[in-house]
């Protein structure tokens, strides 16, 4: 059987009476492309903020590699190897498109590697990871003059020079044209054949579909169903939840 | 090659101060020196608030309360056993910069307005505390009498206040811009852009801003230890001024707030401008000038002077 890269058991997460996540399980394994999906309100984001250290859990256990991350603050868990890009893009503003990706490598990669990147590493790391994501000509471009799929491009490269072992993308492609969808898609592709796990959070189906080994739903924080994508959207209950009784 | 940099940087500063100096012993006139030290006193108040409020975006109006911790200092020793202005320096420095660090422990989970106002009940808290303690001379006030030169550099002592204020106006330019270079500098910019995309990418945002507030206090402190020595006679009101925390926002604000030379130039500028006002109008016009000048430079350049040199020669 394959290494469990992620492990939650139990997890819970209210907001004074409201119940978020409730007794949520899930199990990723290395290498596994995983979409978690629910309708709005479902859980997901709150779910993502649990796994990242944003929001503390106040029930149930969260293992990355096997180690527990209780305890851990948001930047420490970056650390262990774990990355996210946020459902609405986040830029240092005040930073170009080049030294966006720069802060990850100098807080996140240096705080493990013996010995440091030097600044010329540090560079060129930069310059491999914009050419992968296609924004190497805008490296001394700042964040306001992107669009908004090269602002995508921009958080799933950041998230990259983390250097991760899991990447949680959430909604990378919202409010993205069908030709910029595929684009993100691909390119999600490309990184999780690096050997990157990816669990990819979305509302778009037809993405979800041609990404995911795996999905997760999720629905008024409970998970529902957890399979192979095409058996998975033929369940009783995912019907239910999307189109109503 | 930063370190180089850096080296080289620190230099040039040692040699304009040194012409600075010279230029104001040649000028031949005392009132050179007293402007002059008001003036390199907010350069290093204005530089420290920077450190805090432009790099990380956190906005201190608790400035006069640091300033007045390293004054008070002075005050302290200088009953106990008075001790030379150089080591009170370091005291002042040390006091202010454990204070910073006590703060941000209690306020740095704020944030916005609310980190702003923390700092603001600091102030008046600590006022209170130095009015209700006699010691250092209560509501009433401690005089500091200094001598009239330091025999063994045979200058007069305006001069050597003069002189220590103008090298720590250089430790404290040399530090901001040591640190806008560096790793740390990039951490403080996420904080003021993002905190949470900082903590995603790694950055451990509570222990920079813990650095942040302990260093911006330091330099504060540092800033008020020989002010006791130049004033002659402090009391609370004096201290704890108004001008300190209105002054220190205003000139990073009207300088701009993203860099090392922002504050710089602010200070220069409103600084010479308040010296002139002094003698030419009235001590009283002085905060009205700032206030002015703060409302035309945020309708007229939002992100100060810097800001509007990068708008009008932007990098190709």
């Amino acid at each position: 059987m394959a290494a469990q890269l992620l492990e939650v058991e139990r997890l819970c997460k209210r907001f004074g009476g409201f119940v978020a996540l409730d007794e949520i399980n899930l199990a990723v394994t290395a290498g596994e492309r995983v979409g978690l999906i629910g309708p709005n309100g479902s859980g997901k984001s709150t779910l993502v903020n649990c796994l990242c250290g944003t929001l503390v859990n106040e029930a149930g256990t969260v293992r990355f590699e096997g180690r527990d991350l209780a305890g851990l603050a948001a930047h420490q868990r970056t650390r262990l190897g774990m990355a996210r890009s946020f459902q609405l893009p986040r830029p240092f503003a005040s930073m170009t498109v080049g030294d966006n990706l720069k802060v990850p490598l100098l807080y996140a990669v240096n705080a493990r590697r013996r010995p440091a990147l030097t600044e010329a590493e540090i560079g060129a790391r930069c310059e491999e990871l914009l050419t992968l994501v296609g924004l190497a000509d805008r490296a001394r471009r700042f964040p306001r003059d992107l669009t908004q799929v090269d602002m995508r491009k921009l958080e799933l490269a950041r998230a990259m020079a983390t250097e991760p072992r899991l990447l949680i993308a959430d909604e990378a492609m919202a409010g993205l044209s069908n030709s910029e969808v595929n684009d993100i898609v691909a390119l999600l592709i490309r990184l999780n054949e690096r050997g990157i796990t990816v669990i990819l959070i979305e509302h778009i189906m037809r993405a979800v579909m041609n990404f995911s080994q795996r999905l997760v739903v999720l629905v008024s924080g409970k998970k529902i169903a957890d399979g192979r994508p095409d058996e998975v959207i033929r369940d009783a209950d995912v019907e239910r939840a999307y189109l109503g009784q | 090659m930063n370190s180089t940099r850096s080296g080289v940087f620190v230099l040039a500063c040692a040699a304009v101060a040194a012409i600075v100096f010279a230029g104001a012993r040649a000028a031949g006139n005392d009132y050179v020196f007293f402007a002059g030290y008001t003036v390199l006193q907010f350069v290093v108040l204005a530089t420290a608030w920077n450190i805090l409020g432009g790099y990380t975006g956190y906005v201190n109006f608790g400035t006069a309360a640091f300033f007045a911790l390293g004054a008070y200092s002075t005050v302290f020793f200088h009953k106990f056993d008075p001790l030379p202005i150089p080591v009170l320096v370091v005291i002042g420095a040390a006091v202010s910069g454990l204070v910073g660090l006590g703060m941000g422990y209690l306020t740095l989970r704020l944030r916005g307005a609310f980190f702003s106002i923390a700092t603001l009940a600091l102030a008046v808290v600590l006022q209170t505390l130095v009015v209700n303690w006699n010691y250092v001379g209560g509501a009433r006030g401690a005089y500091v009498i200094r001598p009239a030169e330091i025999a063994e550099l045979s200058l007069p002592y305006i001069q050597y206040l003069f002189l220590i204020m103008l090298a720590l106006a250089v430790m404290a330019v040399a530090t901001a811009r040591i640190v806008e270079h560096s790793k740390l500098g990039y951490g403080f910019a996420t904080i003021r852009d993002d905190e949470l995309a900082a903590e995603a990418s790694g950055v451990p945002t509570l222990k920079l801003k813990l650095i942040a507030t302990t260093l911006s206090g330091a330099l504060m402190g540092m800033a008020g230890a020989p002010f006791p020595y130049f004033i002659g006679y402090l009391q609370p009101s004096s201290a704890f001024a108004l001008e300190y925390a209105v002054n220190a926002i205003a000139m990073p604000m009207i300088g701009g707030t993203t860099s090392w030379v922002g504050p710089l130039v602010g200070a220069l500028l409103l600084g010479t401008l308040q010296q002139i006002t002094t003698v030419t109008i009235s001590s009283a016009v002085n905060l009205l000038i700032v206030g002015m000048l703060l409302v035309g430079f945020v309708i007229i350049a939002p992100n100060g002077l810097i800001g509007l040199w990068r708008r009008v020669f932007p990098k190709r």
